[in-house]
C-alpha cells in the first residue's frame, strides 16, 4: 500500500504502529492516517495583535489546498509558524504523526521536507540560474560537505531536467538577478522542487506573472499535486478558481470557512468579510 | 592529470596563474638575489623597501581575511585589528623571551616586568619560550576568541551595523586591557627591542630576507586556500547567505555554522598575519587594537573591491603604498586623504578599483 506521494504507507498490519502509538522513524514522515500536516489551536500575537487566533487546519497528503483571506488574515504568519520562522504562543504543529515542527529550526524543517516560497520572489541574485538550483538541491548541506562538494553527473542531469520543467534552460548561466519577475517566481519554485519536499508552501506564486505564465503555473501545480502536498496562498481569484479543490478562508487569524470554491463563494460570512467588499 | 592536480590548476584562470607565479617568483627568487647586490647598485633591494613590502604583504593577508567575511559573507567586522594584534602578541611573547638576559636590567624577565617589580612570570607566560607553543597560540587565541564571540553573536542573530559596532567595541575593550601595565603585556609600550628569532639575529640582513620570503609564501598559500573556499560550493553558500539569508535557511542550510566557520577562519588568518608582521617591524603595542586600525582594514577591502580576493590584495597594496609615501611627504594630510578615498570609492566605485575592469560571470551550466 502506498500513499499518494508514492512512499510506502505503514499500517497496523505491518506491525509498525500499534493503536494510537506511532513509531518514530527518523527521516520519514508518518502519514499513516492520510494527514500530512496538523495545525491545532495555534495562536501568535505581536504586541497584543492576534495574528493567529487558535487556528486549526489539517492537510491530507498529496492535496492541493488554496488559502485565501483579506490582508492581515494571518496567511503569511501561518506559513511562518509551519516553517519555524515564528514560534507560536500556543498550540501544536505536526508534520505527519510524529514530527513536532514547533521544536525545529528553519533549516531542520526545510531538510525534513517542507519547502517555502516567499511572497516576494527570493532567489540568490548574484548566482546563475544553474547555481541557484544547485544550492537548493537536496544534499548534505553541512559545512564540511560543502567544502568538498563535487557535482555528480546524476545531479547535473537533475538540474537540467528542472531547468526544462521551469522553462529556464535558455537562461542556465544568467545571473538570477537579471531574470524577469515571473522567471524569478519560476526559479524559486524550481529551487523548492530541487529540495525534494513533501509539502510546498507557496506564498503568492503568480504575483507579477503574465497571463500565459500564470496559466502555465496552474498546470505545473496541478501536475505536482498528488506527488507533493501544496498550500497556495493567493489573491488572484481567477488563479485560485482554476486550481482549487479545497479552499480555506482565513479571517482574523482563524479559519472562517472551508470547502470547494463554490461553497466558500456562497458562504454568507465569506461574502461579508472578503469577497463582497 | 590526477583529479587533485587538475583541481589545483582550476583555482585560477590561466592569466591569473601567470601573474600569481610571477609575483611569487619575484618575492622568493628575485628579491633575495637583488639583496645580494652591493648597496649602491641601482637594483639593490633596500632594507627599507623590503620592510614596506613585507608589511604590505601582512596587511594583504588581513585584507583577504576581511574580504572572506565582509565581501563574500556580508558581515562587516570592525574589529579585525584585534585578531591581528593578538597573533602579533603571541609571537611577541616568544621574541621577548629570546632576548634572554640581554635586556636593560640583565634579567631573564622582560624589562617591563622588572620595572613592575615582578619576581616571576605570570602563569599565562608559561611555555612562552617555545616557538611550537607560540605557533599554537598564534592560531588558537584569535581563533578561539572569534569562535566564542561569533557563537553568541550568530546564535542571537546579531546582524549588520549592530554586529559591526560590537566588534568595534570588542577591539576597543581589548586595547584598554592591553594598555594596563598589570595585564602583563608591556602596557602602552607593548613589546619591542627584539634580538633574535629562532636563534637568528634580527639585525642580520639574511634573517630579514628570510622573514620576507616566508611572508610571501604564506600570503600565496593563504590566497590559494581562500580562492579554493570561495570557488567551492561553500563559497557559493556564503554569497547566498550574504544576498538572501532567509532563502539559504529555508533551503536547508544552517547559516549560523557557515558564518561561524568563515568568521573563525578569518580571525585565524589575521593572527598569522600579525605574527609575521611583528618580527619584521620589531614592535607590537596596543595601538594596533585601536578602532581606527580596524576601520582602515575595511577601507583597504572596499577600495580594492569587495568579494573578489584580488581586490583585497590590490586595496591593501594601493592604500598602504599611498600611506608610506603620504606619511613621508605630507604626514598631516594622510587621514584626510584616507577619508576622501573612502568616500570617493563608496560613492563612485561601489565595486572598488577592480570594478573598473568588467568581469564576466563564470559559466558553469554547460
Amino acid at each position: 500500500m502506498t500513499n499518494m506521494a508514492g512512499l510506502p504507507l505503514r499500517d497496523e498490519a505491518e506491525g509498525e504502529t500499534t493503536g494510537l502509538a506511532h513509531n518514530v522513524v527518523t527521516g520519514t514522515i508518518d502519514t499513516s492516517h492520510g494527514t500530512i500536516l496538523y495545525v491545532e489551536d495555534v495562536s501568535v500575537s505581536f504586541d497584543g495583535f492576534k495574528a493567529l487566533n487558535q487556528l486549526s487546519l489539517t492537510l491530507n497528503a498529496g492535496e492541493l489546498r488554496c488559502v485565501i483571506g483579506p490582508n492581515g488574515a494571518g496567511k503569511t504568519t501561518m506559513m511562518d509558524v509551519i516553517t519555524g520562522k515564528t514560534r507560536p504562543d500556543g498550540g501544536s504543529v505536526f508534520l505527519g504523526q510524529t514530527v513536532d515542527l514547533t521544536r525545529l529550526n528553519e533549516y531542520e524543517i526545510a531538510r525534513i521536507g517542507i519547502g517555502r516560497k516567499f511572497q516576494r520572489p527570493t532567489v540568490f541574485e548574484n548566482h546563475t540560474v544553474f547555481e541557484n538550483l544547485e544550492l537548493a538541491m537536496h544534499a548534505d548541506k553541512g559545512v564540511w560537505s560543502s567544502l568538498f562538494h563535487k557535482l555528480s553527473s546524476l545531479q547535473r542531469e537533475k538540474i537540467h531536467r528542472m531547468l526544462a520543467q521551469i522553462r529556464l534552460t535558455e537562461c542556465v548561466d544568467t545571473l538570477a538577478g537579471l531574470l524577469s519577475h515571473g522567471q524569478k517566481q519560476w526559479l524559486e519554485i524550481g529551487m523548492l522542487l530541487m529540495q525534494d519536499p513533501q509539502v510546498l508552501l507557496l506564498d503568492e506564486p503568480v504575483a507579477g506573472m503574465t497571463d500565459e505564465e500564470t496559466e502555465r503555473t496552474a498546470e505545473l501545480f496541478l501536475s505536482l499535486a498528488g506527488k507533493h502536498t501544496l498550500v497556495v496562498v493567493e489573491h488572484d481569484m481567477e488563479f485560485v478558481a482554476s486550481i482549487a479543490r479545497t479552499v480555506t478562508v482565513l479571517h482574523e487569524g482563524r479559519v472562517l470557512a472551508e470547502g470547494t470554491m463554490d461553497q466558500v463563494k456562497n458562504d454568507a460570512r465569506v461574502i461579508e468579510v472578503y469577497l463582497g467588499r | 592529470m590526477t583529479p587533485s592536480i587538475s583541481n589545483l590548476a582550476n583555482l585560477f584562470s590561466r592569466r591569473a596563474w601567470i601573474v600569481f607565479l610571477c609575483a611569487l617568483a619575484l618575492v622568493v627568487v628575485v628579491a633575495p638575489l637583488t639583496r645580494m647586490l652591493p648597496a649602491d647598485h641601482p637594483l639593490h633591494f633596500s632594507d627599507y623597501l623590503m620592510l614596506v613590502i613585507g608589511k604590505i604583504m601582512c596587511y594583504a593577508m588581513v585584507a583577504v581575511a576581511m574580504d572572506l567575511i565582509w565581501g563574500y559573507t556580508g558581515i562587516l567586522s570592525l574589529g579585525h585589528g584585534l585578531f591581528f594584534a593578538l597573533g602579533g602578541y603571541a609571537m611577541g611573547m616568544t621574541l621577548m623571551r629570546e632576548i634572554g638576559t640581554q635586556g636593560q636590567y640583565g634579567s631573564v624577565l622582560p624589562d617591563f616586568m622588572v620595572f613592575l617589580d615582578w619576581g616571576d612570570f605570570p602563569w599565562y607566560w608559561a611555555g612562552s619560550d617555545s616557538y611550537l607553543f607560540a605557533i599554537v597560540k598564534i592560531l588558537l587565541v584569535p581563533g578561539l576568541l572569534a569562535y566564542v564571540f561569533g557563537y553568541f553573536a550568530f546564535r542571537s542573530r546579531i546582524k549588520g551595523v549592530y554586529f559591526s559596532i560590537i566588534t568595534q567595541a570588542l577591539t576597543f575593550a581589548f586595547m584598554l586591557l592591553f594598555f594596563r601595565n598589570e595585564t602583563g603585556f608591556g602596557g602602552n609600550n607593548g613589546f619591542t627591542d627584539f634580538k633574535r628569532i629562532f636563534g637568528y639575529s634580527l639585525a642580520e640582513p639574511a634573517t630579514k630576507t628570510a622573514l620576507f620570503v616566508i611572508t610571501g609564501v604564506t600570503l600565496a598559500a593563504l590566497l590559494m586556500l581562500c580562492r579554493y573556499l570561495v570557488t567551492s560550493k561553500f563559497g557559493r553558500v556564503l554569497t547566498a547567505i550574504r544576498d538572501a539569508e532567509g532563502r539559504a535557511m529555508f533551503s536547508g542550510y544552517n547559516t549560523k555554522n557557515y558564518k561561524l566557520f568563515v568568521w573563525t577562519l578569518s580571525a585565524v588568518i589575521c593572527g598569522i598575519a600579525g605574527a609575521l608582521y611583528v618580527p619584521q617591524v620589531g614592535i607590537i603595542n596596543p595601538s594596533e587594537m585601536s578602532p581606527a586600525n580596524s576601520i582602515e582594514i575595511a577601507i583597504w577591502t572596499a577600495v580594492g573591491g569587495r568579494g573578489t580576493l584580488t581586490g583585497a590584495l590590490l586595496g591593501a597594496g594601493v592604500v598602504n603604498g599611498a600611506k608610506s609615501w603620504f606619511t613621508m611627504a605630507f604626514p598631516e594630510l594622510w587621514l584626510y586623504f584616507l577619508g576622501a578615498l573612502f568616500i570617493g570609492v563608496t560613492l563612485y566605485m561601489p565595486k572598488g578599483l577592480l570594478g573598473l575592469f568588467a568581469r564576466r560571470p563564470v559559466q558553469r551550466g554547460k
